[in-house]
């Protein structure tokens, strides 16, 4: 395979934004469609070459392709080179990533129908595809955080597509900051291990990371990282910007969420995992961090009434996971439990295999929200109800991929789950009961929103039952093809390419373990049936009994109001801006105010000699003469 | 008791302290002017002593005297019209009341 094949994957979607950015829109705004056929065909190109790269990856012994490395450039004796990296990692990521994002590409060609901004939409998705690409195939850290930088800007651009209405705005704007927090730890551990090692190469800083750093320099250098993932995956405490994120078209949230952004953060700790796992401490905060937050935001996805926010809530919850699996082998290998080569190997099958399926019915779930609020025009989920019989495509596609993420075997969710709950089950227990009540919560709120969307009888006012149609094949096409894959995805050899675990279909079932978890997802389905389709419970009742719990849930503990309030208002604005105010305003307008205002006074005072009288004058030209002539006398 | 360079010297010392004198001390511009005068002369002095008793065969001595003399009554004339200027403005030719150069 030529080396050219890697580098046009991530070309061709850059292609696509400039064809469209500088010939498209300036000159065929009339056709506006044309922006929508280039952006898929390049994408299109992309997923074939993606293909065929996978094939490589798969024949070729290791599974991994070396390929050329160029010096980009030479600064004293620094050479920076760039490369590409085509390891099953990578390919497993590439396929991921330009298949969701074709489909999602081919779906918004019927939901942004109409849209004014439709060339500008296909241009930012292009480029999104383009950084996400360019993300996964960097073999060194400088590059992967150009793109990484890439994937945070366009997902700016998206979520504010709308940029009219002031909430997409607001939320552009927060998810841009929010996630800037974590990647300044990120670029600060890049520089830093730059300094250490004397390279930004990946490969190299497994074997020098270890090797150069000190232990509590590699922690820190790990957890360094570690921020900017968290920040990117929206993991606990910078989780806050992923829902607000929900104000972009819907099928940039399915993106987002699925394949790109959130999905870079995974990846990140994926790519980077023989270095976390050479330090206990950093690995461990990757499993805590990814553990809890997987519990913390299924507790908030239990009680919002937005259908998007559930959806997000479940995506944070899910990103927990990957990082729990990646964390939990992580554990195991910097314990001594796991020998590092195969232990290295299983914790990036385990993580991304579930990032492999979490993506293909994560999207399905968004692009059927995206459907349910083409027909219905809101996502309030108490405004539906009833929509199954005018939507049956939606709701069968939406009710597959809900399985599925419930961890309902023979589903795809099922086996990534499974390898996930396993590992944490052997290195860390506590997270691992964690993780068993959040596949409970899961499976409740997914069916929650099953029930209270397409159960029952509409309920919105907005138009009759009659006006509820299906969407466009254009929208149904790309679903029907997600929901077959988020069946059948589970079945593919991923985890086995990974280096991981290979699963046998009914032999999963002789576990305990998989019995635990699907009598628990089981559980349930069966509370949110009986609460939201039989209301054999009200769920006003539960409320009111578990209002405590609610309020905080419903709040998201209150999270957003202790940042804007506490952090953002107390701290930067009363505190550290009131400070560098201060300071300005006091340091150094006062030195040059002072400065200013001196010589004003000192001029005050000394024209008081200048009297006009010409003998005044005279006689200090005479003393003058005198000191002089008196200077060369005593001086000479 | 020959008159030797040193008594020239103490001549044009003691007209050009009087002038001086006369130029910081006196209210009446048109003294101060005459008082400059006197200092210009007492320079002149010098200058004519120091040609005739250190380097008589140069005329260096007498041209920059004739030099001063031609300035000098080029300074009275144009310093006499700018008191007269003055004094038709102001009524005064007391040097402490022109003061119109006072911060």
């Amino acid at each position: 395979m030529p080396p050219e094949v890697a580098l046009a994957i991530f070309l061709l979607p850059f292609l696509s934004f400039v064809v469209i950015a500088f010939v498209i829109r300036p000159f065929l705004n009339n056709r506006p469609q044309l922006s929508g056929y280039v952006t898929i065909a390049s994408i299109g190109i992309s997923l074939l070459l993606s293909l065929w790269v996978l094939v490589e990856v798969i024949k070729s012994p290791g599974h991994e392709l070396s390929m050329p490395d160029y010096q980009w450039l030479a600064i004293g004796d620094t050479a920076i080179h760039i490369g590409v990296t085509l390891d099953a990692l990578a390919a497993v990521m590439l396929i991921v990533v330009t298949s969701v994002s074709l489909l999602v590409q081919v779906y918004s060609q019927g939901y942004m129908r109409g849209d004014p901004g439709y060339p500008r939409y296909f241009a930012f998705m292009s480029l999104f595809t383009c950084s996400m690409l360019g993300l996964v195939l960097a073999d060194n850290l400088l590059f992967l955080y150009l793109f990484w930088e890439g994937v945070g800007l366009c997902s700016y651009l998206l979520i504010g597509f709308w940029f009219h209405k002031p909430e997409a705005a607001r939320a552009a704007t927060k998810a841009f900051v929010v996630t800037r927090l974590g990647d300044f730890g990120f670029l600060a551990a890049i520089l830093f291990l730059y300094a250490k090692t004397g390279t930004f190469d990946i490969a190299e800083l497994y074997v020098l990371a270890p090797a150069l750093l000190s232990a509590t320099a590699l922690t820190w250098a790990a957890i360094g990282v570690f921020s900017g993932a968290v920040g990117k995956s929206a993991q606990f405490p910078l989780h806050t910007w992923l829902p607000d994120a929900m104000e972009g078209p819907t099928p940039v949230s399915a993106l987002i969420h699925a394949a790109t952004m959130v999905a870079a953060g995974v990846y990140l700790v994926a790519r980077m995992f023989p270095v976390f796992a050479s330090s206990t401490e950093a690995i461990t905060t990757v499993a805590i961090i990814g553990g809890f937050t997987a519990i913390f935001a299924a507790s908030m996805g239990l009680v919002m009434n937005d259908i998007k926010r559930v959806l997000a809530y479940s995506t944070i919850s899910q990103l927990g996971y990957m990082m729990l699996g990646l964390g939990a082998v992580g554990v195991a290998v910097a314990g001594g439990v796991l020998e590092p080569e195969h232990g290295l190997m299983l914790g990036v099958a385990v993580g991304i295999f579930h990032l492999f399926n979490h993506a293909f019915f994560k999207a399905l779930l968004f692009l059927g929200a995206g459907s349910v609020n083409h027909a219905t025009g809101t996502f309030d989920m108490r405004e539906m109800g009833g929509l199954r019989k005018a939507m049956p495509w939606t709701y069968l596609t939406f009710l597959i991929a809900s399985l599925s993420i419930a961890g309902i075997w023979p589903l795809s969710g099922f086996w990534s789950k499974e390898g996930i709950l396993a590992h944490a089950w052997e290195s860390t227990p506590i997270l691992f009961y964690l993780a068993m009540i959040t596949v409970f919560m899961t499976a409740f709120y997914m069916f929650r929103v099953v029930f209270l969307t397409f159960g029952g009888e509409y309920r919105g006012q907005s138009e009759g039952s009659h006006g509820l149609h299906e969407s466009p094949l254009v929208m149904i096409a790309p679903m029907v093809l997600l929901a077959i894959l988020s069946v059948v995805s589970g079945w593919l050899p991923i985890s086995e390419l990974l280096g991981g675990e290979s699963h046998s279909f009914f032999g999963a079932l002789a576990s305990p373990l998989a019995w635990a978890s699907l009598i628990l997802a089981g559980l349930g389905i069966l509370l949110a049936y009986a609460i939201y389709s039989k209301k054999w419970l009200s769920a006003e009742s539960l409320r009111q009994r578990f209002a405590p719990l609610y309020t905080l849930f419903s709040r998201k503990y209150w999270l957003d109001e202790l940042y804007e309030s506490v952090f953002v208002v107390r701290i930067l604005i009363d505190g550290l801006f009131a400070a560098f105010h201060w300071f300005d305003d006091r340091v150094v307008d006062g030195v040059v105010n002072g400065v200013a205002g001196g010589t004003v006074a000192a001029g005050r005072g000394i024209r008081r000699a200048q009297t006009g009288q010409l003998q005044a004058y005279g006689l200090a030209i005479f003393i003058g003469i005198l000191v002089i002539v008196a200077c060369l006398f005593i001086f000479d | 008791m020959a008159i030797a360079l040193e008594h020239f010297l103490i001549l044009s010392a003691i007209l050009f302290s009087i002038g001086l004198y006369g130029v910081l001390a006196k209210r009446n511009a048109v003294a101060i002017l005459m008082s400059i005068e006197l200092m210009l002369n007492a320079v002149n002095i010098a200058l004519v002593a120091f040609w005739r008793y250190v380097a008589p065969t140069l005329l260096t001595g007498q041209v920059f005297v004739i030099f001063i003399m031609v300035v000098a009554a080029a300074e009275v004339a144009v310093g006499l019209a700018i008191i007269i200027a003055i004094y038709r403005s102001r009524e005064t030719v007391d040097a402490e009341q022109i003061d119109l150069m006072k911060w």
